[in-house]
């Protein structure tokens, strides 16, 4: 029986996912026969985790600050081991823009992009950079917050004057967004679970014409496919891309690695990584281990073994 | 709706196993559960929205997005002697059930809330529910069928809008000005509708001091819609909760009192004239309409709590009610006087706003490359929050528009709220103006630039011509 602290809640817009998360953890671990204690992360957090002292700290934070390397540099701080990646891997999966160079700079295939501070359009002009942005990633462009998770904040211009409002709504979430090559195909997430690769899944949504934050945490709104129903090869190749962003970012413990896949062209790109993936009921990452085999009791004691500091 | 539905807000605290360990969960559990949700459920909004406006709930928020009536002016002292005579005077029928049209007494009570708004009805045809909130229920319940339309104002309630999708009706929205719902949209609807073979099953309209728009629907208007439905023979959900609630111009009849009762279904709620806790409203209509909503509470919910039913009854027993009621008026009305002077000084000339002459929320339309869905996360790191417009649309419209309470909330934080929601607009409005290098963007709203604006959005609203921005040299005025 080991003491563990579930790390949940806090203050990013994805504390009610937290929660979830958080709550399905505990009771995977209470099943487990293990001391478990909840924490909802606010100021007092480090005056609770050194009342409780637990021997292990269980992160199920989404978002700022749990997921993007603070919560793990305090728990590095106190000397407390805890789950999943890094300091260094949190801060390179949290911010997209950062992820994405890395995976290019490995040669790890991921949509064109170009990103910018609000400073290059206050200060340096970066607007009149804008047509030939456009020109070059070509319409539709995905805009992004570099630093939120889920779906929040992204928004597809369809035309140059779309842009400007899109890129409004990103900098409501962060001072830096990213302007991405639309890649249209399938949805694809490939989780894994201390280097094991897990079975792909492919999320589909039922209505939107996008797999929005709505989508992705609403039982009913999307159809999960897992293991995705791909050609072998495309399997193959799309678990061999997760290893290499996990390599790359330097996860561990656990990540999931989404991707698109476009029929027609054959090819696969990696969009971005997850340092800490959901566990509510819809999320992808417990599906694809109970696909392989492992339940969701099994997936958390692993996770817990896992730990280090 | 989440399968884990425990309370969110008592995790933290250690918890202990139980003797008999719960089932060990699979993610198959995701299809077992999904496989039996009702069709209704999936039409039934929103999670990212709700799981926003649960941030909204933190206590270092300044919340602007509630619609709460404020509570801590009742005096405790009048509570407990009404608590106690109640407690002792009808001990044994406060904790019975009760009849499922409600007491007696409550009805009376009710005849004399009417009254005082010029309806006068007969006590015994009230029906007593649960909130006003279950009268739209029941009256969906009694007319819906999926797939039937009901007609509704642009924007509309939000609460109305979960209850409306899980009867999977389609809602056609008719737009607003400052004269309330524009009744030529509403007939030319109707036509076009009646060109299909179809016809709604009921129109859903807040007249008085509408939410979220803030608006009022004039006389003429009154009288023109009741004009269509009697000659259409169209049935009218009349939802009145802030009548009462009129801080300047002068009363209007109900649509109800005007039409007599043959097809308006009223709505009417102690919540913002007493208090939201006691759960309790009502609804007065056509009798075989009334019946069909009884036997659909009957399976809901049996009858309304018999404690606050008679709790109410003492309250207006003691003769004061319409002193509090007042007394909620002055409040209401310095509040909403504190947010319009705040929105003139902290909004910049491309925003404009309602003027309710009652009721509890402002309705503020900013320019159209706005998002107030994403301005809210940025509102929230400031401490803030709204309503994005949104959530009184089911259609995808009122993206730039946000609704604001003023009675939920004290004088100085309304003042501090509305001046930070007023800097992070003008901070998107200079980057928007960086970014498309008009950096003094557009001073008019209702008439886009050509060009500028996707104007078919931009009108989308209907909103009252903009209260223009009163600027501080004309404020004495």
């Amino acid at each position: 029986m080991t003491r563990v602290a579930v790390l949940k809640g806090g203050r990013s817009l994805e504390r009610q996912v937290s929660l979830k998360s958080g709550a399905r953890v505990q009771d995977a671990l209470e099943r487990l026969g293990h001391d478990v204690i909840g924490i909802d992360v606010g100021h007092d957090l480090v005056a609770r985790l050194r009342d409780v002292a637990p021997e292990v700290a269980f992160v199920a934070l989404h978002g700022r600050d749990g997921e993007d390397g603070t919560v793990q540099e305090l728990l590095e701080a106190l000397g407390i081991p805890y789950t999943g990646s890094g300091v260094s891997a949190c801060i390179r999966c949290a911010d997209k823009v950062i992820a994405k160079h890395h995976m290019r700079d490995a040669g790890i295939p991921t949509p064109d992009f170009f990103a910018f501070n609000e400073t290059a359009f206050k200060e340096l002009g970066a607007a009149d950079a804008l047509p030939a942005i456009e020109e070059r990633l070509g319409f539709p462009i995905v805009v992004k917050p570099a630093g939120q998770g889920s779906a929040l904040g992204i928004k597809f211009a369809a035309s140059a004057k779309d842009v400007p409002g899109a890129l409004v709504a990103a900098f409501s979430y962060g001072d830096k967004v990213l302007l991405e090559r639309h890649i249209a195909g399938r949805d694809l997430a490939v989780s894994l679970l201390d280097r094991e690769v897990l079975p792909v899944v492919e999320a589909v949504p039922r209505e939107e014409n996008f797999y929005d934050f709505e989508a992705r945490y609403e039982i009913g709104r999307t159809d999960f496919i897992c293991p995705a129903d791909l050609p072998e090869e495309i399997t193959a190749r799309a678990q061999e891309l997760a290893l290499e962003v996990w390599d790359a970012l330097g996860c561990r413990g656990f990540a999931r690695v989404d991707l698109m896949y476009c029929e027609g062209s054959g090819e696969l790109t990696v969009l971005e990584a997850n340092a800490i993936p959901g566990m509510t009921e819809t999320s992808l990452l417990p599906m694809a281990a109970d696909a392989a085999g492992v339940d969701f009791d099994t997936l958390i004691g692993r996770i817990v073994l896992l730990t280090h500091l | 709706m989440t399968i884990d539905d425990r309370d969110p807000r008592t995790p933290g605290e250690p918890r202990t196993m139980t003797s008999t360990p719960a089932p060990r969960q699979t993610s198959r559990d995701l299809e077992r559960y999904a496989g039996l949700f009702a069709a209704r459920t999936k039409v039934m909004k929103s999670s990212a929205m709700r799981d926003l406006m649960a941030l909204t709930e933190r206590s270092d928020i300044i919340s602007l997005a509630g619609g709460l009536p404020d509570t801590s002016s009742f005096p405790a002292a009048s509570f407990a002697a009404i608590m106690s005579s109640v407690a002792v005077d009808s001990t044994a029928r406060s904790l019975q059930y009760g009849p499922t049209e409600g007491l007696t007494v409550l009805k009376r009570c009710i005849a004399e809330v009417m009254a005082e708004e010029g309806t006068f009805i007969d006590a015994d045809d009230v029906l007593v529910t649960t909130g006003g909130q279950q009268v739209i229920d029941l009256v969906c319940k009694t007319l819906i069928d999926p797939g039937d339309v009901i007609i509704a104002e642009a924007p509309t309630y939000p609460g109305a809008v979960p209850t409306f999708c899980s009867y999977q009706a389609e809602v056609i929205q008719i737009g607003l000005d400052e004269d309330g719902m524009r009744i030529d949209e509403l007939e030319a609807t109707l036509d076009r509708l009646a060109d299909e073979g179809r016809r709604p099953k009921f129109i859903y309209t807040v007249p008085t001091f509408q939410n979220p728009g803030g608006t009022t629907m004039s006389l003429p208007r009154r009288r023109r819609l009741v004009e269509v439905v009697r000659k259409r023979e169209l049935l009218v959900l009349e939802d009145n909760p802030y009548g009462l609630l009129r801080y300047e111009g002068d009363p209007l009849p109900t649509l109800f009192s005007l039409e007599g009762g043959d097809f308006v279904i009223y709505l009417g709620t102690f919540s913002k004239i007493l208090s939201p806790g006691v759960r309790l409203g009502w609804s007065v209509g056509p009798r075989p309409v009334l019946e069909k909503m009884n036997i659909g509470k009957q399976a809901s919910d049996l009858c309304s709590s018999s404690l606050t039913q008679l709790f109410v009854a003492a309250y207006f027993e003691s003769g004061r009610w319409q002193d509090y009621v007042h007394s909620l008026k002055e409040i209401y009305r310095r509040r909403r006087d504190v947010m319009l002077d705040s929105l003139a000084e902290c909004f910049g000339p491309e925003c404009s706003w309602t003027h309710p002459q009652g009721g509890l929320f402002i309705w503020v339309t900013l320019p159209d490359y706005i998002d107030t869905t994403d301005l809210l996360a940025r509102a929230l790191d400031e401490h803030v929050a709204f309503v994005p417009g949104r959530s009184a649309f089911l259609d995808g419209r009122g993206a730039n528009a946000m609704r604001l309470n003023f009675s939920g909330v004290g004088e100085a934080d309304i003042r501090e709220g509305v001046r930070r929601i007023g800097e992070v607009v003008r901070e998107q409005v200079e980057l928007y103006g960086t970014l498309t290098g008009s950096h003094r963007v557009v001073a008019q709203p209702a008439e886009p630039a050509p060009g500028e604006f996707d104007s078919e959005l931009a009108n989308v609203l209907h909103l009252p011509a903009p209260e223009r921005r009163r600027r501080t040299d004309a404020r004495e005025g």
